[in-house]
């Protein structure tokens, strides 16, 4: 296609398009990152069961990934991330947060390691001038590969049985490793990471084997229920999970218009992230501050909601009057049959348990408005044994 | 005329009706009294060829506020505000680098030029935007005298200080130096492509007598960005029917609210008693006396021209006279017989309905402002083209456009002396060349063209030297130093004789602020209520 | 307790007055220079057998009297000449004269130019204590320094209501206009415009220029001839270190600074020697102490990349002649400060090719002749020309075209103004802003260390997390003139910053 034109599709589609656009009986789609991609193929509710019942395709092609490259790709992504690089070793992943000097949230990500000196940074945003300026003055090499590597999510408690129906023996794979395997006269790598907070793998490939995988594993997973999902379902389940979403639950420091919307990883419950003795890293003497200072002012947590009705976007109030803070995800989760929440709450109305949230559910074109009682509830919502058991059983 | 009105306007420029309108509104008999036979100043739509309404001065509209079209019900009376897409800046040797709305669209077109400034835009637009909220409140505000003890000065600076503290000292610094830097430093911090940084320069030059490489051209910028069309900062839009249905609106507004408008009557001289301005002297002799008058005419204009010296402070003249008014650019109107092909476009770009500029690098700007310092006109100008028609059907018969070119630099003189037709000619000459460059067949569009020159501008409008800000828009020609320090709260030093045009905070383009700040300030000394809705928060 | 040690990078005039105050509190402090002698831009060199020329400064202009005194410079050996006349060259021979202290001019503009300069002057003197304090914070301000702020404030408010309204008018103006407003005569037109912009990289239009007037003013604004020539300043500084227990080390050049456990802890030099110490101070410039010596891994990737933007572009060349006799600018004092800055116009057309890389016709100048002064600087009858020229590109795509093209213009010019001058040379040095780089360290050439400009003054100067002499880095502290208040031989900002690792107790 003559790139000049782009101005008449400005949203691509991923190698999975000529499947996907297939299946996807309601054709609702949401632009990503540049990308066009499903919300929901037919029904959402069925979608997230499949999730945590058999196993569901998740179209990952729109996730920005970074190759990093290099002689001192680990130094240069120790001083970038706030983990250790050093730490982890080839064939491992690792999830991981960056921040800008001030020790602000810029995003957060997954970090795969393929050698010593090959690594694949996976998020949410693009970030490819903080990369390149963070760069400076290290031997390596960064490239946006988001358009030349594929990538597609196998999630749920039948993945692993799905993957050796299709030929691939993932039984050794434990959380956050990585392999190759052969498919196609080629390799794909199977990282055994994933959303959902379940037992699930992420199959990365290149474009021309996208087809091909999409149909195997399809075929292959057919007896046990396996059907691709929107995100609609997958916010679900990854909010079941606990997990953070970007521009959901935060907002990138790079991005924030206004100053006080950037939020440090003490402010989102990941500071038990930072590795505090592997050396300098952008932002450590801003958090070290914060730390000792004990300056954060607002605490990421998990709620209970009292009732069935979700509360997304709704304020927070301690004692049913003083704004205490607002959520930020939230949904009826059909696995745990309770509303639960992610909220950013003004610290220290995070440790009293006075807080209530004021919902406005819509109902037949009228807002309905319910003061309900919220409690903190530890992360992640839902947790299996399947998620880290190794080999993974059938489940 | 024996009647006293309570109000003179000189000047039936945008701001001039606006004042007018706000006092009209408020009760006051008003009176505007016009030089030419038409209403507008320099918002105006003219027929110049047959069958072809003219934006024959300013052209776009996005810094006109929201605020006075809802007051003053300009819908009502007419005003619609298209926005346009994007634009496109030609490369010479073929190409180009298109700028879309959509987010993504623009991205991708960034990355054909530079993959690492597609991305480094979001936190430019992001850095940009948070200027700007910064500054959208001050515009409809009267700036404080600083040198001041009055309670209300000290109110006003303690609020701005106020907005300042409220940021971190890290945005602060990055505030002071985006207002004082050049806006080639600027980008330069941002962007590696020579084009993107060209076509992201040109706000910071248009209007201006500085070059993008001068400190404080950032700053202009941020003028032209502060503006919005339907609450997206930094975009910009036609009005339906030409820059004139504002003004066209803005009267008939005053007169539905009781208003008066005089045209074709030019004011010989302020008519100034015991130190108070009681009225105006028209040309021809007759006069119209009046318990306050308001100028919208430059400040030279006014005070140079209009009272006599022996009126004024002798500190206050000198002020004026150094008040700088240097017009830095001309304008094309070109009746067209049908769409020109620009070689480089694709079938079916949208980049036709938005500006398009030739210039694609600082450098040429920066190089072309060389040649306005020397007292020359640029011989590879920039220019600011625009084809209004693409988007409203009612400026020419169908098939047929009207192109806009605003075309930087042009100096008040040349060489010292005033512009002949020959150099104004010649001006033409290379600007309708430069589009021929990059469409050919252009010249044989062409069914008519009026050239302007800052000559032109000020024999039509009177805008001193052909500045079409009413003053440049330079940090010791801002806020409480516009126009004069110690007079930038629209009063003069004749009491009664008010300002209200651009020359006044917060400086020019069609945006209508001077005009509703000054009815403001003298509603407020007549403890009038204003009937104005509060400035637009910036949530 | 042993006394805490300090490494000074760079042994210019400011690196010299900060370790010489450390020294004075009780410090152990080393200076590292990399070149044979101490000195930085303040030093003399033979360029021809026989002529000795200032090597980059050559005129004392707003030396900081506390480091002066402090360091008792006179004693040491430094002896300024009087306040130098400035001598405005006339191409016709009616030169104009500017007295020393600046307030009297000479031609028909006498009186517009006194007035002026009182107005101005004013105005330096409000802002002058500025200079002598760490730039202040934005918010946040420790309550002694709110109340010297409030007091300074206070004190540019006192000036009257007009004089304030003026000042805020003038801050961000640009020269010319001011120029062109007061003055009627070219020659001090050009005079004003030449000496608000000389060392900057901007034109008499280029707005914001007149600030840097006002700042030249208020480090005292007199230019004075050291006897013995540039060298002697050094020298002087030299000398009172080592009566004050400094270590000097010449050729001593720092290749990296060493950084353990989050704290710089000393450096290493190109021999490869290491030393170590408890606080490590550069006075050498803020882009090259970061980015070359400090490298990213201890710094955050922001500040590195801000550090990246910090420009240095330089755009004066130094000229040095050696004559054969003594040249005739058409009657003007030989040992006056000459300028050719004819008209405003003729600076700013300068000025312009600059910006892309290209070389002025007829550069302006500013003219010194050392052989003038005293003898030492010359063989018996022969003569040195020193020359600031404005403006020269500092990076080029041909530099030797560059350099010879630059030469050319600036000898047509000189000849202009003395005739017969070019028969005269017996060889000439040319120093373009590359030169000056390999020469002295100063990065493009920019004897500030980096662009003087509004955008990075005070609290923005060099960047706004390091404009408090502090650096992001524990230990590692900024004391050269791309600090606040910037380059010249003043030794203020090195002083500053000695003030504040004193008072911080670092």
């Amino acid at each position: 296609m003559n790139e000049l034109l782009h101005f008449r599709t400005p949203l691509r589609t991923t190698p999975f398009h000529p499947r996907t656009a297939a299946l996807n009986r309601l054709n609702r789609w949401s632009p990503w990152a540049g990308y066009t991609t499903a919300l929901c193929y037919g029904d959402t509710a069925m979608e997230h069961s499949a999730i945590r019942n058999a196993a569901s395709l998740y179209d990952l092609c729109p996730m920005v990934k970074y190759r990093i490259t290099g002689p001192q790709a680990e130094a240069f992504l120790d001083r970038l991330t706030v983990r250790s690089v050093a730490r982890l070793a080839p064939g491992a992943a690792q999830y991981t947060i960056w921040c800008d000097d001030e020790g602000r949230l810029l995003d957060d990500g997954t970090l795969f390691r393929h050698g010593p000196q090959d690594f694949l940074l996976t998020c949410q945003e693009r970030h490819l001038p903080w990369l390149l300026d963070s760069a400076a003055g290290y031997d390596v090499a960064i490239a946006d590969v988001t358009a030349d590597v594929a990538a597609l999510a196998l999630q749920g408690p039948c993945a692993a049985w799905v993957l050796r129906e299709a030929g691939f023996d993932v039984a050794a794979l434990a959380p956050f490793r990585l392999a190759d395997f052969p498919f196609d006269e080629d390799r794909i790598t199977i990282s055994r990471t994933g959303f959902t907070g379940d037992l699930g793998y992420e199959l990365w490939m290149k474009p021309w084997q996208a087809l091909p995988l999409w149909d195997l594993l399809m075929r292959a997973g057919a007896p046990r229920g396996l059907r691709p999902v929107g995100s609609e379902a997958l916010d679900i389940a990854r909010i079941e999970a606990g997990f953070l979403l970007t521009n959901a639950d935060f907002v990138p420091a790079d991005q924030a218009v206004r100053e006080d919307r950037v939020r440090s990883p003490f402010e989102l419950g990941l500071d038990w992230l930072i590795d505090w003795e592997k050396g300098h890293f952008t932002g450590r003497r801003a958090l070290l501050a914060e730390r000792d200072g004990g300056t954060s002012n607002w605490a990421l947590v998990g709620l209970d909601v009292e009732g069935n009705i979700s509360a997304a976007g709704s304020l927070l109030y301690l004692d049913r009057r003083h704004e205490a803070g607002h959520v930020t995800s939230a949904c009826w989760s059909p696995t745990l049959k309770r509303s639960i929440a992610l909220a950013q709450i003004r610290r220290p109305f995070d440790r009293i348990d006075r807080l209530w949230v004021e919902i406005y559910a819509l109902r037949e074109l009228q807002y309905a408005k319910l003061m309900m009682r919220v409690r903190p509830a530890p992360r992640p919502f839902f947790v299996h044994p399947r998620r880290r058991a190794t080999p993974p059983g059938d489940w | 005329m024996g009647t006293t009105w309570d109000a003179v306007v000189i000047g039936a420029g945008h701001n001039g009706l606006v004042t007018a309108c706000y006092l009209a509104r408020a009760g006051l008999r008003v009176c505007v009294v016009e030089k030419n036979d038409w209403v507008g100043g320099a918002a105006v739509s003219r027929e110049l060829f047959p069958g072809f309404t003219y934006s024959n001065c300013s052209y776009v509209s996005s810094l006109f506020r929201p605020e006075i079209m809802r007051d003053l019900e300009l819908p009502r009376h007419g005003l619609q505000i298209l926005p346009y897409e994007g634009g496109a800046v030609f490369r010479k040797g073929g190409g180009y680098l298109a700028m879309f709305r959509d987010h993504d669209a623009n991205r991708r077109e960034f990355a054909r030029h530079s993959p690492r400034d597609a991305e480094a835009y979001d936190r430019y637009a992001r850095d940009v935007l948070r200027h700007c909220r910064f500054i959208r409140p001050l515009l409809m505000r009267t700036p404080p005298d600083p040198s001041s003890f009055r309670p209300r000065d000290i109110a006003e600076l303690a609020w701005l200080g106020r907005q300042v503290a409220g940021l971190s000292e890290r945005q602060i610094a990055q505030m002071i130096r985006f207002w004082t830097m050049s806006i080639a430093d600027f980008l330069d911090e941002y962007f590696e492509n020579p084009v993107i940084k060209a076509y992201l320069a040109v706000s910071a030059i248009i209007g201006t007598a500085l070059g993008p490489m001068s400190p404080g051209s950032a700053y202009v910028l941020l003028h032209h960005y502060m503006g919005d069309v339907d609450g997206n900062i930094g975009a910009w839009g036609f009005a339906r029917g030409g820059m004139g249905a504002i003004t066209r609106a803005l009267a008939s507004s005053l007169r539905a609210a009781g208003g008066e408008i005089l045209t074709g009557r030019g004011v010989e001289r302020i008519l100034v008693r015991g130190g108070r301005a009681t009225g105006v002297v028209l040309q021809g002799g007759d006069e119209i006396r009046a318990r306050r008058v308001v100028s919208n005419m430059d400040v030279k204009r006014t005070f140079l021209r209009h009272v006599e010296e022996r009126e004024l402070p002798e500190d206050f003249v000198r002020r004026v006279r150094s008040f700088r008014t240097r017009g830095s650019s001309g304008k094309l109107n070109i009746a067209l017989d049908a769409l020109p092909r620009f070689t480089a476009l694709p079938e079916g770009a949208p980049m036709i309905r938005g500006d398009l500029h030739f210039t694609d690098s600082i450098e040429r700007m920066e190089r072309a402002y060389d040649d306005w310092k020397a007292g020359r006109f640029s011989r590879d100008p920039f220019q600011d083209c625009m084809i209004p028609t693409t988007i409203d059907p009612t400026m020419t018969p169908p098939g047929k456009h009207f192109m806009s070119c605003f075309v930087q630099y042009a100096p008040p003189r040349i060489a010292g002396r005033d512009w002949t037709d020959a150099d104004r000619d010649a001006f033409g000459e290379t600007c309708l060349n430069q589009i021929a460059e990059y469409a050919p067949g252009f010249r044989d569009l062409v069914l008519h063209v009026e050239v302007r020159t800052p000559r032109e501008l000020e024999a039509e409008v009177g805008l001193t030297e052909g500045n079409i800000f009413q003053g440049e828009l330079t940090f010791d020609q801002l806020l409480f130093n516009r126009p004069v320090p110690g007079y930038a709260q629209y009063r003069s030093p004749i009491r009664d004789l008010w300002m209200c045009g651009s020359s006044t905070h917060p400086g020019g383009g069609v945006m209508g602020a001077p005009g509703r700040n000054a009815a403001a300030e003298i509603l407020r000394e007549m403890k009038l209520p204003a009937g104005m809705s509060d400035a637009y928060a910036v949530l | 307790m042993t006394a805490r040690s300090v490494i000074v990078i760079g042994g210019g005039t400011n690196g010299l007055a900060c370790a010489h105050r450390l020294a004075t509190a009780g410090r152990r402090v080393t200076v590292l220079e990399a070149a044979p002698a101490m000195g930085g831009g303040a030093a003399a060199a033979e360029f021809h057998p026989g002529h000795v020329a200032p090597a980059l400064a050559h005129l004392v202009t707003g030396l900081d009297p506390r480091v002066s005194a402090a360091m008792a410079l006179a004693r040491h050996g430094l002896a300024l000449s009087a306040p130098l006349p400035t001598t405005v060259l006339a191409a016709d021979g009616a030169h104009r004269t500017i007295a020393a202290e600046g307030g009297g001019a000479s031609g028909p503009d006498a009186a517009a130019w006194a007035a002026l300069h009182r107005r101005l002057a004013a105005h330096a003197r409000a802002l002058a204590p500025f200079r002598l304090l760490p730039p202040p914070r934005l918010s946040r301000p420790a309550p002694g320094e709110a109340l010297t702020l409030a007091r300074l404030a206070l004190g540019l408010r006192r000036t009257g209501r007009e004089a304030f309204r003026d000042l805020l008018r003038l801050l961000l103006i640009n020269v010319a206009d001011v120029a062109e407003d007061e003055l009627s005569d070219d020659l001090l037109r050009g005079a004003l415009a030449f000496d608000a912009t000389l060392g900057s990289r901007l034109g008499p239009r280029s707005p914001n220029s007149l600030i840097l007037y006002l700042d030249r003013l208020a480090a005292g604004g007199t230019a004075h001839w050291p006897q013995g020539g540039m060298a002697s300043v050094a020298q002087a500084m030299t000398r009172a270190c080592a009566a004050a227990g400094v270590t000097l080390r010449t050729g001593a050049r720092v290749r990296r600074i060493t950084v353990t456990g989050d704290r710089a802890a000393g450096v290493e030099l190109a021999s490869g020697e290491m030393l170590a110490a408890d606080l490590v101070v550069s006075a050498i410039g803020p882009r090259s102490t970061f980015r070359s010596l400090v490298g990213p891994a201890p710094l955050d990737a922001g500040f590195f990349r801000d550090a990246g933007h910090i420009r240095s572009r330089g755009a004066a060349a130094k000229l040095h002649l050696a004559l054969t006799g003594m040249p005739d600018f058409r009657g003007a004092d030989p040992r006056a400060r000459l300028l050719v800055a004819p008209s405003v116009d003729a600076v700013e057309t300068a000025f312009n090719p600059v910006k892309y890389g290209e070389v002025p016709d007829r550069p302006v100048m500013e003219i010194v002749l050392p052989s003038a002064h005293e003898p030492g600087h010359a063989p018996e009858g022969r003569h040195t020309l020193s020359a600031i020229l404005q403006y020269a590109p500092h990076d080029p795509p041909d530099r030797e075209a560059a350099r010879a093209r630059m030469l050319a213009g600036a000898l047509a010019v000189l000849e202009d103004h003395a005739p017969g001058l070019g028969a005269l040379v017996a060889h000439a040095e040319l120093l373009m802003p590359w030169d000056i780089e390999d020469r002295f360290g100063m990065e493009g050439g920019n004897w500030h260390h980096g662009e003087l400009a509004v955008e990075r003054m005070l609290f923005l100067r060099p960047l706004p997390d390091c404009a408090r002499y502090s650096t992001p880095l524990p230990g590692l502290w900024l004391a050269g003139a791309g600090s606040h208040p910037g380059g010249g031989i003043t030794g203020t900002p090195g002083w500053n910053a000695a003030a504040r690792i004193i008072e911080t107790g670092a």
